[in-house]
């Protein structure tokens, strides 16, 4: 009898062991299946005929509502004005987009319209010439479609000044904070120059609150903190020339970006154990009301309320603009980030362009921005906005001069991993700030032709 | 059995002529050994040899390797120092795991192995941490190691006793303990599994004629049982010492081989030099030195235990 019991709650105990490695699987599966059940929609296209009929191909990878249905009705809505012309829309998931990119262009069969991150995947596929020049439609008309842009998003898509595509979408990194802990600490205006910025930690510190959460962890979370400061120190040029080679990452920006670094560091103004923190840790630090600051992007409120103890997180978010370092080239108002955009394949036909003008016009940008799907990029579409946060964001990077895209995205993407692990010791304190910038430019210059 | 005349005709033909069976045997066995050896060779054999070719080259997985470089990939691995800290921390590992894990795993078989009640219960609680995904064991850990005492049990349970929390998996000189402890806690259940079916072999009447000969339960365990489970602790050490050289989702997932390279393991190190920094050729010169290792590891080791056992057919 005793011996039964003890069978049955063995069997039990692995059943349920193995029921959890089941239910993430059944989960996934159930992703997977979403972007395929929206496919049949799209081969209902009208099919009377006025003028020569067109088809159009368009990749894109928003495999979940609301984007997915946003995309298909914007389709069906250009098809419905313009009878001849026939869309086909293949959604695809991050990766398998990718990949299958990859084995497309190889042929050379390049979809008209598909979805891109510009930058230095963008350069390669302009070089491999894949893609199309828009900038005389960009220009027509005396730049009408140009203007509605905004432009250091629009500069993400062009190579030596001409245009391959158009951003859909635009977030960047900035220091969220919480306004409460800032008050507590008396902190009473947010820092403008590094110097405040340093003293405020001070300030954080003094009143017992930890200043900044970091997943250093996962090192890109603290990279940003470096790039930041190299951007503020060196401006566009440094970067500009380290990038082409006419110049290096060993230049005295860069050096100087992470011995500003060091000096808050030595500081030790990041949670306990940040070092080996994940960013979803980092994130649910700051949402829990444990640390006043963390260097972030975009998605920062959804994601820290997401991983707080109440879901619900900061109660009195703000965020303000990396603070500009005395005597940078570079200025408070430039913003590091990254969005989506279309790039336009090389066949792409005339009625095809025509359709990418109808994706990014003010009102399908609206929408994008009231559904939550991204932060438009084309003026006079922020008011579609509810999210006060991500009007934030708008705001500060349409204030921009200058668009610096995340530095994995303008250099080969090996240089993301070289850049990530090199600066983490800077925070472990395994590695001065020149030995910091040696390894990256060693890295550049193998990685970088 | 009955054959029929046509069948009893064919097998005197073949008697008859012994070279043309033995042909056709081959031919059967080749046959039977062709889909396991397509595969093998497709998936096994081959790639070794393309990793092998790929070594050579500075190549980032995008087109052909044109840039060929020699052995230049091998000298860079074998004197950087990661790579160097990497043998280490699995060095370490090893070392660790046939010192405390596998006499943990022992003890416990033969305890669970004895007639206690209840012993059917813990020897499914022993066994299911390896049931368990190593990504969601991993997962687990991460939350029991959480710096913060209102988050991580460990550290509650810390400042409990008065102790400071401690950062297991941010500290670079604990990390590598840290993710031992998972290690062991993941696969001690295993090794157990291995040694009770070991314990089930050995015959009652031996330990009895001991126990009638006055040996006492320690005697019994160190002269009797151990010798008599000898190939299956060969077997556990063999499989021991190449997993903790192969090691990698749990480091990966817990500590992405950090902080800084800490808790680097040799697969780690191949994964963050071939594929995140996108170096196929340098990742792919990794994987062959550590399959060198694994080789020259299970040729010594089977060239060294070959020695028969107490027990045959063990």
């Amino acid at each position: 009898m005793n011996r039964k019991i003890f069978v049955l709650i063995s069997v039990l105990l692995v059943a349920a062991f193995m029921l959890t490695a089941c239910g993430t699987a059944a989960a996934t599966e159930a992703a997977v299946e979403e972007p395929a059940a929206a496919e049949p929609a799209m081969e209902e296209a009208p099919a009377e005929e006025v003028a020569e009929p067109v088809t159009i191909t368009w990749w894109h990878i928003s495999t979940k509502d609301p984007p997915l249905t946003d995309w298909q009705n914007m389709a069906d809505a250009y098809m419905a004005a313009h009878p001849n012309v026939t869309i086909e829309i293949t959604v695809l998931e991050n990766e398998a987009f990718k990949t299958k990119l990859t084995t497309v262009m190889q042929s050379g069969e390049v979809p008209d319209i598909f979805q891109s991150w510009g930058g230095g995947t963008l350069k390669e596929q302009i070089d491999a010439g894949l893609l199309k020049d828009i900038t005389a439609d960009l220009d027509a008309d005396g730049g009408a479609w140009r203007d509605t842009f905004a432009p250091g998003a629009l500069a993400v898509f062009a190579s030596d000044g001409k245009n391959y595509g158009v951003p859909w979408d635009m977030g960047m990194v900035g220091w969220w904070y919480n306004k409460d802990l800032f008050e507590q600490a008396g902190i009473t205006s947010t820092p403008a120059t590094w110097t405040e910025f340093l003293d405020d930690v001070q300030k954080l510190k003094d009143a017992g609150i930890t200043p900044i959460s970091l997943g250093e962890g996962d090192t890109w979370t603290g990279m940003h903190i470096w790039s930041y400061l190299a951007t503020r120190i060196g401006g566009e040029a440094a970067f500009t020339a380290a990038a082409d080679r006419s110049g290096a990452f060993t230049d005295p920006a860069f050096v100087q970006a992470g011995e500003e670094l060091k000096k808050l560091i030595d500081m030790d103004p990041f949670q306990a154990g940040y070092l080996g923190a994940t960013h979803d840790e980092m994130q649910a630090t700051f949402g829990n009301g444990n640390a006043a600051m963390e260097l972030s992007g975009q998605w920062a409120p959804s994601v820290e309320a997401a991983n707080s103890a109440d879901g619900v997180g900061v109660a009195n978010l703000g965020m303000f603009n990396f603070p500009a370092v005395e005597g940078g080239a570079g200025a408070l108002t430039d913003v590091i980030g990254g969005g989506n955009g279309f790039a336009v394949g090389k066949d792409a036909s005339p009625e095809a362009i025509d359709f990418v003008k109808f994706l990014t016009n003010v009102q399908n940008q609206t929408t994008v921005a009231a559904s939550g799907t991204g932060i438009p990029v084309v003026k006079g579409a922020e008011v579609g906005l509810t999210d006060p946060n991500l009007l934030l964001v708008q705001q500060s990077f349409a204030a921009a001069d200058y668009f610096q895209l995340y530095y994995d995205q303008v250099l080969p993407s090996a240089m993301g991993g070289i850049i990530n692990d090199a600066v983490q010791k800077l925070f472990a304190g395994t590695a001065t700030a020149e030995e910091v910038a040696a390894e990256i430019e060693a890295g550049a210059q193998e990685q970088i032709q | 059995m009955q054959l029929i005349p046509a069948a009893q005709k064919e097998l005197n033909l073949k008697k008859n002529s012994i070279s043309r069976r033995r042909i056709q045997d081959r031919f059967v066995i080749a046959l039977f050994l062709l889909p396991a050896l397509v595969l093998f060779s497709l998936f096994v054999i081959y790639p070794i040899f393309r990793s092998l070719y790929f070594s050579t080259f500075n190549w980032k997985g995008f087109g052909p390797a044109v840039d060929y470089i020699g052995i230049d990939n091998y000298r860079k691995i074998l004197t950087d120092e990661v790579f160097l800290k990497a043998i280490k921390n699995v060095l370490l590992i090893i070392v660790l795991s046939l010192g405390i894990q596998l006499p943990l795993a022992l003890i416990l078989a033969v305890l669970v192995g004895r007639d206690l009640p209840g012993r059917s219960l813990f020897r499914t609680v022993f066994f299911l941490p390896y049931v368990l995904s190593e990504v969601n064991t991993a997962i687990m850990w991460m939350l029991l190691y959480n710096p913060d005492p209102e988050r991580g049990i460990l550290n509650a349970i810390m400042v409990m006793f008065g102790l400071e929390p401690i950062a297991w998996l941010a500290d670079m000189k604990i990390v590598i303990f840290a993710i031992f402890v998972t290690l062991t806690w993941k696969y001690f259940g295993f090794h157990m599994l291995l040694y009770l079916t070991g314990l089930q072999n050995i015959p009652k009447e031996i330990e009895e004629a001991a126990r009638i000969d006055g040996a006492n339960s320690i005697q019994n365990f160190l002269f009797i049982t151990l010798p008599l489970l000898g190939s299956t602790i060969k077997t556990s050490v063999y499989m021991s010492v190449l997993g903790s050289i192969q090691q990698f989702i749990l480091v990966w997932v817990m500590t992405k081989g950090g902080p800084v390279n800490a808790s680097e393991t040799m697969a780690t190190y191949m994964y963050r030099f071939g594929f995140v920094r996108f170096q196929l050729g340098y990742g792919s010169a990794v994987a062959i030195i550590m399959f060198i290792l694994c080789m020259i590891f299970s040729l010594i080791y089977q060239a060294l235990t070959r020695k028969p056992d107490y027990l045959t057919g063990l």
